[in-house]
């Protein structure tokens, strides 16, 4: 064996492809199967994740993350870093050297042009470019040559890989998005729909909401992958089918994003002809609490800042209800292998991942009784707590989703066992999530006592997360109601860790506020989480090279996947 | 009239009876009907005294006692979450049952009286189809969206939550579902109004009122039956998927369409979780049909008496 | 007759305009935001300027005239150019939808063959076999054939969708094998194998709504045939000595359709109107589905346009029925 064998080797066993490179489409057809269907293949103009993780299979980014959150160069030579040179002092620039050779679909080079034209193309005025917040501070993107591409930021940027890096910002080809700048961008239907990309797929047929086609790219930069010739990826029907068509039938090979009680899924994989694959990231199920009162007797002024809730202040109340909670028992019923219970907000990576709030992992009704005993607030005759004439008794909502139901019902149990009152409401997740100021059940609005939903962040840097809950955050009537601080928390404290995070650039300091931060966020149970949820997809038993990532694209590296026997 | 014949002794037993003792004894016949009947009559009773004997909570959770099957604990199995499937059958039907029969009387009366205004008067006749193709031509979801918006708060604290949202889903499902029957009363009448015996009805001067109640709407029974035991079944269905939307009742409330929706998922392992409410559902329906068939022979003096 | 039609023909523009204004209002009135399936890690503003991009700052009144403008302007043009490779849209502005930023039209142009296959073909299905089911049911009463009609159409009906789409699945496709669970909407037919195929993939859904569907209609067709059949008509057709068959199908059977055709008409804006449930569990991504996802994402000028076609369809079909009427029983006069 020589010295070249083992680095192909030790390069293989990385990818965990097949030892054996056998040629570029030489296995044949791939289906795979989205439940939500994709409608375009731009991240830049939906922010959809079935289509950002459809574009991906085309469109890729400078620099990507891998399966364990690590930044892995994917276009480039090397991720830039403060140590290798690549990201200056003053954290102010960044420089990113394109491999040699790559290719476009159509077959013309990829040059650090199209790197600076992917950022003037989502930044461009009145294009609605979904990813801009991507390209936050970026004020030049320069090309010294044709390899070299130097991103400048107006401020220093502790964690500069917001643009070009993870699915959501891929490079675009200058030349097919020339005339898609700002209001154009819609009306390039055909470019939005099969964009040229240096992917290891092209589109062949897209169908919006339905169906795409793909073939194997011929410029493709190892000349051995992709292993599929053809690429089908359906969308349409619910999460149950799409296992079904994986798990029993075999007629797809590949289903994403399978939201299903344990105990079906495990039935659907005891027919043996796939696997059930899970990944966890930053996706935690929470329960947030109203710090406002939401009464509808108080018409304009429901929900503002002026108006405390009544009960829901006292921090012995909502400690209560998070003690109150079996954690582990809504992990096994609702999400088995794929969650995990926990008590932060903020679950991973493992650098930021707080240990100081573990105690909320075991149930504990009877203390959590005699905590509300403690702070005043008596059983009455019917059963519910009420001190002052204000009395326990809460609206609790989400969005529809079976398992969010079953939540639902387990915690309104758990809550009646210490004397509270759950009336519990759910709205379908197109108006829940949506932000229609005209509506009173968006989640921002939040006219409940507390509210459970859901939420992750992008890549792997939290500082954007975590400024979730700044005061000025809080959606209120003067914002239309938008914003992120769904509880209207407000401390001043909190907000100076925000503002000194913006500003750091150590690693360690930075993990150690944003630790200050969930700690501060969960000993004051502002919200009160539940699960951390994975990711669960299944493949059939003959596709090899699967690594589910869920700090990126589902279908990173689709170029590996191939057939087994 | 019976009390007349009462007092004139020397017509005894055979005297000419109440025309409703005849059509009752016309359905007894039937023995579809009789059977539907008791059937329809004992879900009634089962789903009004069925949960004061079987006092198990719909909504209490026993989660060690969850996913069983049959048991004498539990004669229907338990969910998911070990509720008790027969007291959420019980109390499901309740509701089920409540908003089917509501829901279908209001789209049934709205759209006899439509449909037999419009098929009678000419002059009403353009307007009000019009009307109905609006209402065929609205979106559902976004009508319901909006209706809901615009009149939960409103009817929540008229009738309190759960009495407000039944008002909301009854009438919701009603008006959104009255135009099938108002087109095919409408069809029949426009056919019937031509007819001689209403010609001859006209020519001795019977009012429009008297008309409509003494002559059309006896001739266009049979589809606006059919159309009833069509609504309930539409209405149950209607009704589990607007819960399920969270347009409905609160999510822990067990409603037969609901249960069969939550069974579905569960069809290989636990199946008897979605016969139970499906039967429940085809039965109540089915038993309707049959009764709708009595009435409707019963009420037909041309088959009365033969 | 014709002067009738032409009349209503005129008239249903008005009218169409006038439901379109309406569902245009009530779009405007539901709750719902296009930004509610962008995940929650894209901030608000980047949301709100997404939202001006689509052209939602625009006043109501202004975005009505303008749709109203492409549709009935716009878009045949581009569809005569379409047709005869002429130039008369000259790349004006097309109604554009939300989700995908593609051509409406376009998309629902695309959508059109799997619902006719499969939609179509169950509704063509449900009425061949709910018509004569109606008729012997009806003329033999209370039969064994009755009963289990009768049985099986209150089951067909009662019991959703969802439910028998799946029981079929798990039957067929996961334990038996025959069928494929997944429609396949890229698939042409150009040989018998593929037409097998095609066949194959469209035996459950078309199974299950023929069911749903003749079931609805049978139902009606026994009950009109039960009402006629007694008529003193019939007495004299059977005294004069006509045969069973031309009693029950010529005289009675006309007489008898008049509901009949009401629900079958009512029925075909429906057919294009897709079966939203249906198609979901099936995966056949027709009409019905592309509605739902519109509305779930609240795409608009999606929403607004199918639902307008499909208020085309109901107003042109509803003066069908009202013109058959005539035909079927020459007695009703309209004017």
């Amino acid at each position: 064996m020589n010295l070249k064998t083992t680095l192909l080797g030790a390069a293989a066993a990385f990818a965990l492809a097949p030892m054996a490179m056998a040629e570029r489409g030489a296995d044949g057809q791939v289906n795979i199967i989205y439940w939500q269907a994709p409608s375009i293949m731009t991240p830049y103009l939906s922010g959809g994740t079935k289509d950002l993780e459809a574009a991906s299979l085309v469109i890729e980014p400078l620099a990507r993350y891998d399966q364990d959150g690590n930044m892995v160069p994917w276009l480039v030579e090397s991720v830039p870093t403060v140590a290798n040179g690549g990201v200056s002092e003053d954290l102010k620039s960044v420089t990113w050297k394109l491999k040699p050779g790559l290719k476009w679909s159509d077959g013309s080079a990829l040059t650090s042009a199209d790197v600076k034209f992917t950022w003037e193309y989502c930044t461009a005025e009145g294009g609605g470019c979904a990813q801009s917040e991507k390209y936050n501070d970026v004020v030049a993107v320069e090309t010294p040559d044709e390899l070299t591409a130097i991103v400048k930021f107006g401020v220093s940027k502790p964690f500069p890989y917001g643009p070009f890096v993870g699915a959501q910002a891929p490079i675009i080809q200058a030349a097919q998005f020339a005339e898609c700048l700002g209001p154009k961008a819609p009306e390039c239907t055909d470019a939005n729909f099969a964009p040229i990309g240096t992917g290891p797929f092209t589109v062949t047929d897209f169908r919006p909401n339905d169906v795409v086609q793909l073939v194997a790219n011929d410029h493709y930069r190892d000349a051995n992958k992709p292993a599929f010739a053809t690429v089908t990826l359906k969308g349409g029907g619910d999460a149950t089918a799409a296992g079904r068509s994986v798990l029993e039938t075999g007629e797809f090979d590949y289903a994403w994003n399978l939201q299903l009680a344990p105990d079906v899924l495990a039935n659907m994989a005891s027919a043996g002809k796939g696997q059930v694959v899970s990944g966890f990231g930053t996706l935690v199920e929470r329960i947030m609490v109203n710090f406002t009162n939401v009464d509808p007797a108080l018409g304009d002024k429901r929900g503002t800042i002026g108006e405390p809730h009544p009960y829901l202040t006292d921090i012995n109340v909502r400690k209560a209800l998070s003690m109150a909670i079996d954690r582990e028992l809504l992990v096994e019923i609702g999400y088995g292998d794929a969650g995990r219970p926990t008590c932060n907000v903020l679950p991973a990576p493992a650098i930021y991942a707080s240990t100081a709030n573990d105690a909320c992992l075991v149930q504990d009704i009877e203390g959590s009784k005699a905590l509300l005993d403690e702070a005043g607030w008596v059983v009455g005759s019917d059963g519910i707590r009420a001190k002052d004439g204000v009395r326990l008794s809460m609206l609790y909502q989400t969005s529809t989703n079976a398992v969010r139901q079953d939540f639902q019902a387990l915690i309104k149990q758990w809550w009646g066992e210490i004397g509270v009152e759950t009336e519990l409401r759910n709205i379908d997740a197109s108006v829940f999530f949506g932000s229609d100021p005209g509506s009173p059940d968006t989640f921002q609005k939040f006219f409940a006592d507390v509210e459970m939903y859901a939420n992750n962040f992008d890549g792997t840097d939290p500082e954007s997360y975590m400024a979730n809950w700044e005061c000025k955050q809080a959606p209120q009537p003067e914002n239309q109601w938008q914003g992120n601080n769904m509880p209207r928390f407000c401390d001043e404290g909190y907000d100076e860790l925000v503002a000194k995070m913006a500003v750091t650039g150590d690693i360690n300091e930075r993990a150690e506020m944003a630790k200050a931060m969930n700690d501060m966020l969960m000993q004051n149970y502002v919200m009160i989480p539940l699960v951390d949820r994975g990711r669960v997809s299944a493949h059939s038993n003959t596709l090899g090279g699967v690594i589910l990532n869920t700090w990126d694209s589902e279908l990173w590296n689709a170029a590996d996947w191939h057939r087994t026997e | 009239m019976t009390e007349q014949i009462t007092n004139a002794n020397d017509i005894p037993d055979e005297a000419p009876r109440n025309q409703w003792w005849d059509v009752w004894a016309q359905f007894r016949t039937h023995k579809g009907a009789m059977i539907g009947a008791v059937f329809f009559i004992l879900m009634v009773l089962a789903m009004l005294l069925g949960p004061t004997i079987w006092n198990i909570e719909p909504t209490f959770i026993d989660i060690r006692a969850r996913n069983q099957g049959p048991t004498f604990a539990h004669p229907f199995g338990t969910d998911q979450l070990g509720r008790d499937i027969l007291a959420r059958m019980l109390s499901g039907g309740r509701i089920s049952m409540a908003v089917g029969l509501t829901a279908m009387a209001i789209a049934l009366l709205l759209g006899t009286f439509i449909g037999v205004i419009a098929g009678y008067f000419k002059k009403l006749d353009g307007p009000l189809m019009r009307l109905t193709d609006l209402f065929l031509a609205l979106p559902l979801l976004p009508l319901l969206l909006v209706i809901i918006m615009l009149f939960r708060e409103p009817l929540s604290a008229a009738f309190g939550p759960e009495g407000g949202i039944f008002v909301l889903m009854v009438s919701a499902i009603g008006i959104t579902s009255w135009m099938q029957t108002a087109r095919i009363v409408r069809g029949d009448v426009l056919a019937l109004k031509e007819r001689e015996f209403v010609l001859a009805a006209r020519s001795i001067g019977t009012s429009p009122t008297h008309m409509i109640t003494r002559h059309v709407l006896p001739n266009v029974m049979s589809p606006i039956m059919v159309s009833a035991t069509l609504g309930i079944a539409n209405a149950i269905i209607t009704e589990s998927a607007l819960s399920f939307l969270g347009l409905g009742f609160p999510p822990d409330f067990p409603t037969w369409g609901r249960l069969l929706f939550d069974g579905v998922d569960y069809l290989q392992q636990y199946p008897e979780r979605v016969l139970w409410p499906g039967l429940a559902i085809s039965l109540t329906v089915l038993s309707v049909n049959y009764v709708g068939d009595g009435l409707r022979d019963a009420l037909d003096p041309r088959i009365r008496g033969r | 007759m014709l002067n009738f039609t032409i009349r209503r023909l005129i008239l249903a523009v008005p009218v169409l305009i006038f439901i379109g204004l309406i569902i245009f209002l009530l779009l405007e009135l539901a709750p719902g935001d296009p930004m509610a399936q962008v995940p929650l890690t894209v901030p608000p503003e980047v949301k709100e300027r997404m939202r001006e991009a689509l052209g939602l700052g625009e006043p109501v009144h202004i975005r009505f005239v303008k749709w109203l403008q492409q549709f009935f302007i716009v878009e045949p043009m581009y569809m005569i150019d379409g047709l005869f490779g002429t130039d008369f849209a000259d790349g004006k502005q097309r109604i554009i939808s939300w989700q995908t930023r593609s051509p409406v039209m376009d998309i629902v142009a695309q959508r059109i063959p799997q619902t006719l296959w499969v939609i179509g073909m169950s509704y063509v299905v449900g009425i061949l076999i709910a018509l004569p089911i109606g008729i012997y049911s009806a003329y033999r009463q209370y039969s064994w054939f009755d009963q289990i009609g009768t049985f099986v159409s209150m089951i067909g009906f009662s019991v959703p969708t969802f439910f028998t789409g799946v029981l079929l699945i798990v039957i067929f496709s996961v334990n038996l094998g025959w069928f494929p669970s997944i429609y396949d909407t890229t698939h042409v037919v150009k040989d018998w194998e593929s037409f097998t195929f095609q066949m194959r993939q469209m035996a459950m859904p078309v199974f299950v709504l023929a069911l749903y569907n003749a079931a609805q209609i049978s139902r009606f067709m026994r009950a009109s045939m039960l009402d006629n059949l007694n008529q003193d008509y019939v007495r004299t057709a059977r005294a004069k000595g006509l045969t069973e068959k031309t009693v029950v199908l010529a005289h009675v059977l006309r007489n008898s359709m008049i509901p009949v055709i009401t629900v079958i008409a009512l029925g075909v804006p429906q057919v294009f109107g897709g079966a939203i449930i249906t198609e979901q569990v099936f995966k056949v991504n027709g009409l019905g589905q592309l509605l739902i996802t519109a509305i779930q994402a609240n795409d608009l000028p999606m929403v607004q346009t199918l639902t307008f076609i499909f208020a085309i369809l109901i107003v042109l079909f509803n003066l069908i029925a009202d013109v058959l009427y005539g035909v079927l029983d020459p007695r009703i006069r309209y004017d």
